[in-house]
């Protein structure tokens, strides 16, 4: 590991200058010292947050409001949670260990970096890693990677589970910058594509640190989330799905779906979404909604089966969220 | 600097790359914490932090001030073993042994968690009390890594001290 400057911060401003000073916020660590130890990362500065007043769940807009120092732990375990957003706690204990998530905080959670195996070997290419090296990925070892959103330059996914809920659940993240102004930005909004910059994973600029993430008021109906993986604990998804649904009459009268490991960010399609609203859920139904869903998909040889995958695991997701027998 | 570690004061003051792990080990002599991986994905170096399970290489000794650590050598001695390390004798919850100050810190706390009515991804009511079963354990073990394969002892141990502690 690079030596590094370390700073304990006790106030949200003084860290949000340190941060645009060069520093890299720590909170939970569990991802940065991993990569620090390879030197993927390196920075030369680390502010450690984790004095800073953002451990709290709060109610705020008739949601709640997820303070970005709260762990993954603590937030699968809080009963407003549990009860009112199960898709969310239900993610969160999909993913990790519960050594991890008891020190991995929402904010660094949200902020994860790909597991490519090309991006954690320093002795290949990666854009991401390395803008300009290539990609080790494209002809290589592929297995694990997108199928939707990639480009020639970067086929890496977004790792994480908490995410994928949060993008079905219509989630905001709150960022302050260094200013002390505060934005918000859709989950759905926050990672990015890899375009011509895969080496930024998000929308947050220089300075910026996120503060919290705003639940909507609890949506109700049917919360699922599949996660389909080489081992049934402690692995990366293949294929995730975070659903939303409520039902009328036998009609579909709600869907909001999220896709995970599929994609360099949490895939959310608005067209799948509508086509299943207003519907009756048939078999023929989640078919067309899987080919929608599927209809620009790329494969890369050793990815292939994700697209069988994730069209299966969306029926499986479907008929149980609708109640349509197999 | 200063921490806790098993109930004692502790100062630490050297290279701020230091993981816990390493501070544990080399640092205060506490070699019954052990270094498998290095990156969290083992469980091998598993502590509890204010009570709480952690991997103890994915964190740094000067993100601790005022923490208290326990470690393995907290828990029990040769004369008075903690109930999980009579467990784990008793079924022969190892083979080689590396992993096992690990797993006994983990469980100790899983059983904590447990107790506070934290649910796991294979419980089937995210609200409800969870019932301890096997594939409860394993799940809430699989920070735990055993490359003996003694998981089925392992199981029986924890689920034995689970039992007797109603």
């Amino acid at each position: 590991m690079r030596p590094f400057e370390y700073t304990r911060a006790d106030q949200v401003d003084s860290a949000a200058q340190m941060i645009r000073s060069g520093a890299r916020p720590i909170a939970g660590g569990t991802n940065l010292l991993d990569l620090m130890k390879l030197e993927i990362e390196t920075p030369s500065a680390l502010v450690d947050i984790n004095q800073l007043p953002l451990g709290r769940i709060e109610e705020a807009e008739g949601g709640l409001r997820i303070g970005a120092l709260v762990t993954n732990s603590d937030c699968a375990a809080d009963m407003r949670i549990r009860r009112d957003y199960p898709v969310l706690a239900r993610a969160i204990l999909g993913g990790a260990t519960f050594q991890l998530r008891n020190k991995a905080t929402t904010g660094g959670n949200l902020c994860q970096r790909t597991r490519c195996y090309y991006f954690y070997n320093v002795d290949q290419p990666c854009n991401k890693r390395e803008p300009g090296s290539g990609c080790g990925a494209i002809g290589g070892m592929n297995r694990i990677h997108a199928i939707l959103g990639s480009n020639e330059l970067c086929i890496a996914t977004y790792p994480g589970d908490m995410a994928v809920a949060l993008c079905a659940l219509g989630a905001e993240v709150e960022i302050m910058n260094a200013e002390g102004n505060t934005r918000r930005v859709p989950v759905r909004e926050f990672h990015r594509l890899p375009g011509d910059k895969p080496e930024k994973d998000n929308v947050l600029e220089p300075g910026e640190v996120i503060t919290g993430v705003l639940l909507p008021p609890p949506a109700g109906g049917t919360q699922i989330y599949r996660k389909v993986r080489d081992r049934s604990s402690y692995a990366f998804a293949l294929v995730s799905i975070a659903a939303v649904l409520s039902m009328e009459e036998g009609r579909i009268a709600s869907a909001s779906l999220a896709f995970g490991g599929i994609a360099h960010k949490p895939w959310h399609d608005s067209r799948v979404d509508r086509l299943l609203t207003g519907e009756l859920p048939t078999d023929a139904l989640f078919d067309q909604a899987a080919d929608l869903l599927l209809d620009s998909a790329r494969v890369w040889g050793f990815n292939d089966f994700k697209v069988p995958l994730t069209r299966r695991t969306l029926k499986a997701v479907l008929r149980e969220a609708t109640g349509v027998a197999a | 600097m200063k921490l806790s570690i098993n109930g004692e004061q502790r100062a630490f003051e050297g290279d701020t790359r230091t993981s816990l792990l390493d501070f544990l080990r080399r640092d205060c002599g506490l070699t019954g914490t052990k270094k498998g991986c290095d990156h969290g994905q083992c469980g091998a170096c598993t502590v509890l932090i204010n009570g709480v399970r952690i991997n103890s290489c994915l964190t740094l000794a000067v993100m601790h001030d005022g923490d208290e650590i326990t470690t393995i050598e907290g828990l029990g001695t040769m004369d008075q073993m903690h109930p999980l390390q009579a467990a784990f004798v008793s079924h022969d919850g190892y083979q080689c042994g590396y992993c096992t100050p690990g797993q006994i810190c983990s469980a100790k706390a899983m059983l904590d968690e447990l107790a506070g009515g934290w649910a796991s991804f294979v419980s089937s009511d995210l609200e409800g009390e969870v019932r301890l079963t096997r594939e409860e354990v394993a799940e809430r073990m699989s920070g735990n890594i055993c490359r003996c394969g003694a998981y089925p002892n392992i199981v029986d141990a924890i689920l034995e001290v689970a039992e007797s502690s109603k």
